[in-house]
């Protein structure tokens, strides 16, 4: 009797549902070891640094010898170089997404030049670095700089600004263009007041990511902008060392002399990520309750 | 005095015409501006690969292509610029953190994009996007303050430094890159698909493992793809925990180097005009060489019309 077709049958779908059973457990367990490790993580920087952060670290000028030095000008220097490279990449950023998603006829020219742009969002931030060293040292001539790194980071912002930016551009819908179009606007006055406020979301989530992704980079500023700054505080001018904060911590990391290194480590590492955080969540807030409230206005029509 | 009507007329007819042809002035002119912002970048690209190849080259007019390539002696100051050592580890190393990252990742695409309830994945995707923005260095100084002492504690190695710290530190930056893509691939998979394996009488893991990750294949070997151009280009993290030592590693715990660590620690030291740059740059053309045709590949994978 056991071996009846009927009693195979049965056996092969238990066996299915019990291995079905085991990848669930299995998945579930490692998505929440992923997400528990990555908790502690963030916990562990910013638990260690947090505690130990006063108002004064933040402005105070780096101490070379001696600790109780602060992170001022460094501090300072990576908004600087921040604000610069976004002046300088999302007009062009933005221009390009708008001429993929809006003008780029389908042929070969536009196909070559979206593998430019995904090439270009490919090639390492150290490459990048090495170009701003050639371009600014070596031809130019003007030293490590805070414009240098800003113009070398404003290229790694681009592809990224350009695929976001043309993403979010497609996400909007068809008939508010003929709309538009219909009342007699010009493709660049649609483009430039109907399109691009609707794509509007879209596109600061992605400034954000791109803000995230430049404020932190190292490699670059390293190559572009020097390891130090002009030593003061509210150094507007451009020629001057662009030393970054998460620079900073790596010259403190592996090179300091500075007694109390580990501490300014510590801190500056805290003050990373949280600056971070801070970034992507200032983006993402109006959106959220943007989605809120719509879902609170329709939700009585719904019931 | 009032102006007869045909010349209000005509002044009017004629103001309009400005307008009009103002109008799509700037209408063409905007065009060419969207049309040159994209080509910049090409441009950009362009540049960059000129500006490196053309630096990097020059070593070989000292150096035979030979030596460059396959010998392990990188000693600049005997004049010996063999960086095998280098391109090998960077392989090496790259093939090692996909080894552990790839299965991680899938596992939790898998997980957030077919079984985790709407809120959860809610929480989770945005978590991950916060993991990509978290800066390079803050990885590497974690690897360097917390995983080196625990290596050494487990290992009994001395300093800790090497591959298996690298591939550990990597796995962690590109888990949510792999993860975030595949995920958008798998959602992409038609619900139809789904629905006919379950009505089939299907259980969820022969759906995902047979239906939907076929269906998804292309979009997260992309994904992979482009976690490994991440692997081979990241500096910084990988400095701080690799060792920096020309010489091989494969214990996984011996320090050790690989073409990016190299290049940012020899690269400030050095005279512009000198082997020892050309060398350097010519591996920093060899880092972006592999970049471009990774990403020539991950087109050609990419259905056309996309």
């Amino acid at each position: 009797m056991k071996d009846s077709l009927f009693h195979h049958h049965r056996k092969a779908i238990t066996s299915a549902m019990y291995t079905n059973h085991l990848f669930h457990i299995f998945v579930t367990i490692v998505t929440a070891t992923t997400f528990l490790f990555i908790i502690a993580l963030l916990y562990t920087i910013l638990g260690k640094g947090l505690p130990k952060l006063s108002i004064d670290f933040l402005f105070k000028l780096p101490d070379e010898l001696e600790a109780g030095g602060g992170i001022g000008p460094f501090l300072f220097n990576s908004f600087y170089v921040l604000i610069l490279s976004l002046l300088l990449s999302l007009p062009i950023g933005i221009g390009a997404g708008i001429f993929l998603a809006e003008y780029a006829p389908n042929n070969r020219f536009t196909e070559f030049v979206r593998t430019c742009i995904e090439g270009l969002a490919s090639v390492p931030s150290i490459v990048f670095g090495l170009f701003g060293y050639v371009l600014f040292v070596e031809y130019v001539g003007i030293g490590l700089t805070i414009i240098g790194a800003a113009i070398t980071l404003a290229l790694l912002n681009l592809p990224v600004l350009a695929r976001v930016t043309e993403e979010a551009i497609q996400a909007v819908p068809k008939d508010i263009r003929e709309a538009s179009l219909a009342l007699g606007a010009t493709k660049s006055q649609t483009v430039l007041k109907v399109v691009l406020p609707a794509a509007l979301n879209g596109i600061l989530t992605g400034i954000s990511l791109v803000a995230c992704r430049a404020f932190g980079e190292s490699a670059i500023i390293i190559l572009a902008g020097g390891t130090s700054t002009s030593g003061f505080m509210w150094d507007f001018n451009l020629l001057s060392q662009g030393g970054t904060l998460p620079v900073h911590l790596w010259y403190v990391q592996s090179e300091a002399l500075v007694p109390d290194a580990k501490e300014i480590a510590e801190k500056s590492a805290a003050i990373l990520v949280l600056i971070v955080l801070i970034i992507s969540f200032t983006v993402r807030l109006p959106i959220w309750i943007q989605t809120l409230v719509a879902k609170l206005k329709t939700t009585p029509r719904q019931s | 005095m009032a102006l007869p009507a045909s010349e209000v007329r005509a002044q009017h007819e004629q103001q309009k015409k400005k307008q009009w042809s103002m109008k799509y002035m700037k209408n063409k002119l905007f065009r060419y501006v969207c049309l040159f912002s994209a080509l910049f970048l090409g441009i950009a690209l362009f540049s960059i690969v000129i500006f490196i190849s053309q630096t990097g080259f020059l070593v070989f007019k000292d150096v035979s292509w030979k030596e460059f390539f396959f010998s392990a002696t990188w000693e600049p100051y005997e004049g010996k610029y063999g960086a095998a050592v280098f391109i090998a580890g960077t392989l090496y190393l790259t093939f090692l953190t996909l080894l552990i990252s790839t299965p991680i990742a899938l596992a939790v695409a898998i997980f957030i994009s077919e079984i985790a309830p709407n809120w959860l994945k809610n929480v989770m995707r945005p978590m991950l996007d916060l993991l990509v923005g978290i800066p390079s260095i803050v990885y590497g100084y974690l690897g360097l303050t917390v995983l080196l002492p625990f290596i050494r504690e487990k290992t009994g190695a001395l300093v800790g430094d090497g591959f298996l710290a690298a591939a550990l530190v990597l796995t962690l930056m590109i888990l949510p890159t792999i993860t975030r893509i595949s995920d958008d691939a798998i959602c992409a998979v038609p619900n139809y698909l789904r629905e006919a394996g379950y009505a089939l009488g299907s259980t969820k893991l022969q759906v995902i493992s047979r239906i939907v990750l076929p269906a998804a294949r292309s979009g997260i070997l992309t994904a992979i793809i482009l976690g490994m151009t991440r692997a081979i280009g990241e500096t910084m993290a990988v400095v701080m925990v690799i060792g920096n030592t020309a010489q091989f590693g494969w214990d996984l715990i011996t320090p050790t180097s690989v073409l990016t660590s190299n290049i940012v620690m020899q690269i400030i030291n050095v005279q512009f005009h000198s082997t020892w740059n050309y060398a350097l740059y010519m591996m920093a053309f060899l880092l972006l060489f592999i970049s471009l045709v990774l990403i020539v590949i991950i087109r050609k994978l990419r259905p056309k019309g996309e």
